[in-house]
């Protein structure tokens, strides 16, 4: 799960990391009564769950109050990466004379957590990667911690001086911490800044949470924006579906989540588009057949509906009883193509020739993909 | 022969008492698997379909002689269950449950490369050697003994891959969800490498999905270890960055784990991979000269 700038300051703040003062507001008026409190010259940032904030002209330097109210009204509602704009982050302006990367990621060939740090700061971590490996410093963190003589390596190693390599040593240790007792997947400060009076600030934040930890983490939960994740994935999530929104006009309702890729590979390799990617799991609740209905049935591009189910846990007969209670209770006029594999496989399919006469079944994936292309080409009547 | 179960796994199923627990225990046992002891702190004593059940792994383990462990605890208490059956003396020990915390599994991971006990999973559907042992949640009966090894991180497309191979007249050896989290305890190459050794196994099956470097190293692996010839199919192919697609660990992050790069290493090692699932029966019976 991701959280915004702003609540991963508040993270690193409770950490003792330093963080700059700040403010949020989702108003005009707000961002100027922040500007009192703050004073100018300030920066005002859009707080949305996607990178490229800077590049969109969602990041901008105010120096009075007649700019403030000029960017924060462009800002406010703008949209990047088809994020809404709904929230701003205000902090004064800093003055910075160096920019470090700092991250802490899971490694997954290595089976545990790596710090990374680097003297480019501010760019594309990834695009150093490529171009200047050299330039990252890299720790496996095999028990999630940093230790202190570790982090004095790394940060003598990058700075000169005598106290800045110090705090910024002290920033790296605390950071790993934050990943350990919030139970990050990443947590990144980009840049690190060193101010021109020796300061070392993260000046920006980014925190994602490990959704399987969410559980017995209430102050990371608790930051879950809803508004932000969009109405269709909050839904799917509270139904324990697992949602993810395309542009294609297929939509799909499969079980399992390597069998709903497929589905959405199988769909583009017969020259149809996927509008979703949706695994309802193991269960097969009439409920979550109908809520997954339900968000398919919203979607504005969805010409065909294909239900593609491999029974193991999950039985065919109890999805056809599923699909049959949805479609009585929220009838659609879209068609449906029904393929039933699997656990129960005869006694799900003689529910759908008996009740849902109508709909088009496929005894394979294959079939059933084809017939939801044609079906989706077919000019509407 | 086959890998890591056959007729002598004796299975202990953690959280018998459970939903899922008593569900699988009595679909393991259908299908012909010793399951003898089952699981769960505060019913011990009782039992489950004639499988008694005990309050701690070691007891269970102690009275039965089980040594193979399978479990179907609930994703907070996943992690302590896992490290009780490495205590308690198992051999293996295959993790179903989904969802559990993946610094929980830097830990737990550990702690089964010290004792060397095999770990499967988390987040997995189990394994399976048809008509020896089924130790997991697949649908036994679309499975027929033969000459296939098949590694996958999913589950019911593990099914559909095992339904064309079955159907194409193609039995397997063994086939194995390793899990779809980022942390977990088998990798391909483990699979590979004990599918290599395996008399029974002429050919291998490989189920991946994007996200990770996994398929890039068993890509490797194959390259300098592996004789037999290998089929893949890589799931993801039309899945857009930077979101999880169902599995925890089925995440493109910026320009790492994308499927083009997976099958591009596959490919450059001689490994088939296939465009659609339901091509692999066809590919593999041709591969192995077997006719329907």
């Amino acid at each position: 799960m991701n959280i915004h700038e702003f609540e991963a300051k508040q993270l690193f703040a409770d950490a003792d990391i330093p963080v700059q003062e700040q403010r949020v507001a989702s108003t005009v008026d707000g961002a100027l009564t922040a500007a009192k409190a703050l004073g100018f010259p300030l920066v005002v940032k859009a707080q949305v769950h996607t990178g490229g904030r800077g590049k969109a002209g969602g990041v901008k330097l105010a120096k009075d109050e007649d700019e403030l109210k000029e960017y924060a009204t462009a800002i406010l509602g703008m949209d990047i990466k088809s994020h809404t704009v709904r929230k701003l982050l205000i902090v004064p302006a800093a003055d910075i004379a160096h920019e470090f990367y700092v991250g802490v990621v899971m490694d997954r060939r290595r089976g545990c957590p790596v710090l990374m740090v680097s003297s480019e700061g501010g760019v594309d971590i990834e695009e150093v990667a490529r171009t200047s490996p050299d330039k990252i410093a890299t720790v496996p963190l095999p028990d999630v911690r940093l230790k202190a003589h570790q982090a004095r390596e790394i940060a003598f190693g990058m700075v000169k001086g005598s106290k800045v390599p110090l705090r910024m040593a002290d920033i790296l240790v605390k950071l790993v911490n934050v990943y350990r007792e919030r139970e990050a997947s990443l947590a990144e400060i980009n840049p690190l800044i060193i101010t021109t009076d020796d300061g070392v600030i993260a000046l920006d934040a980014k925190f994602v949470a490990d959704d399987n930890a969410l559980f017995r983490q209430t102050k990371v939960a608790g930051f879950r924006d809803v508004e932000e994740e969009g109405r269709d994935e909050n839904e799917a999530r509270e139904n324990d579906l697992s949602y993810i929104r395309l542009d294609g006009s297929i939509g799909c309702l499969v079980n399992g989540a390597g069998l709903a890729m497929a589905t959405m590979d199988v769909i583009s390799h017969f020259k149809g588009t996927p509008a979703n990617f949706l695994d309802i799991g193991g269960s097969s609740r009439p409920e979550k057949v109908m809520a997954a209905m339900d968000i398919l049935c919203r979607d504005e591009n969805v010409r065909v509906i294909l239900i593609n189910i491999f029974g193991g846990i999950t039985r065919c007969d109890d999805v056809a009883k599923g699909l049959v209670e949805a479609l009585k209770k929220r009838p659609t006029a879209l068609p449906l193509v029904i393929r039933l594999t699997g656990t129960n496989e005869d006694a799900g399919r003689q529910i759908i020739a008996s009740e849902l006469p109508d709909v088009t079944t496929a005894a394979t994936m294959d079939e059933a993909v084809q017939a939801a292309v044609a079906l989706a080409q077919a000019p509407t009547a | 022969m086959s890998i890591f179960i056959d007729e002598n796994t004796r299975v202990v199923v953690q959280g018998i008492t459970g939903r899922d627990g008593s569900f699988h225990a009595r679909g393991m046992k259908e299908y012909g698997t010793k399951v003898v002891a089952g699981v769960t702190p505060g019913k011990g004593g009782k039992d489950v379909d004639g499988i008694p059940v005990f309050d701690t792994v070691r007891e269970a383990v102690q009275k039965t002689e089980a040594n193979t462990s399978v479990i179907y605890v609930p994703a907070f208490a996943a992690s302590d269950a896992m490290l009780e059956a490495a205590d308690a003396g198992v051999q293996l020990v295959v993790c179903i449950t989904e969802g559990v915390p993946v610094l929980d599994m830097v830990r737990v991971k550990d702690v089964f490369i010290e004792k060397g006990i095999r770990l499967i999973g988390p987040n997995s559907p189990g394994l399976i050697s048809p008509g020896k042992s089924k130790v997991g949640i697949m649908p036994g009966a679309i499975h027929i003994p033969g000459p296939v090894g098949l590694i996958s991180r999913s589950g019911t497309l593990t099914y559909e891959v095992v339904h064309s191979l079955t159907r194409s007249g193609v039995g397997q050896s063994t086939c194995m969800g390793i899990g779809g989290d980022p942390i977990i305890g088998t990798k391909y190459i483990d699979a590979l490498a004990a599918f290599e050794k395996d008399p029974q196994t002429e050919a291998i099956v490989l189920i991946g999905e994007i996200g990770g470097s996994d398929e890039e190293d068993a890509a490797a692996y194959i390259r300098k270890e592996i004789s037999m010839p290998v089929v893949s199919f890589i799931a993801g192919q039309t899945a857009p960055p930077g979101k999880r697609m169902g599995h925890a660990g089925a995440i493109i992050s910026g320009s790492s784990g994308r499927a083009e790069d997976k099958i591009a290493a596959l490919k450059e090692v001689g490994v088939k991979v296939a465009a659609i699932p339901s091509e692999i029966g066809p590919l593999m019976a041709k591969t192995l000269g077997v006719a329907k």
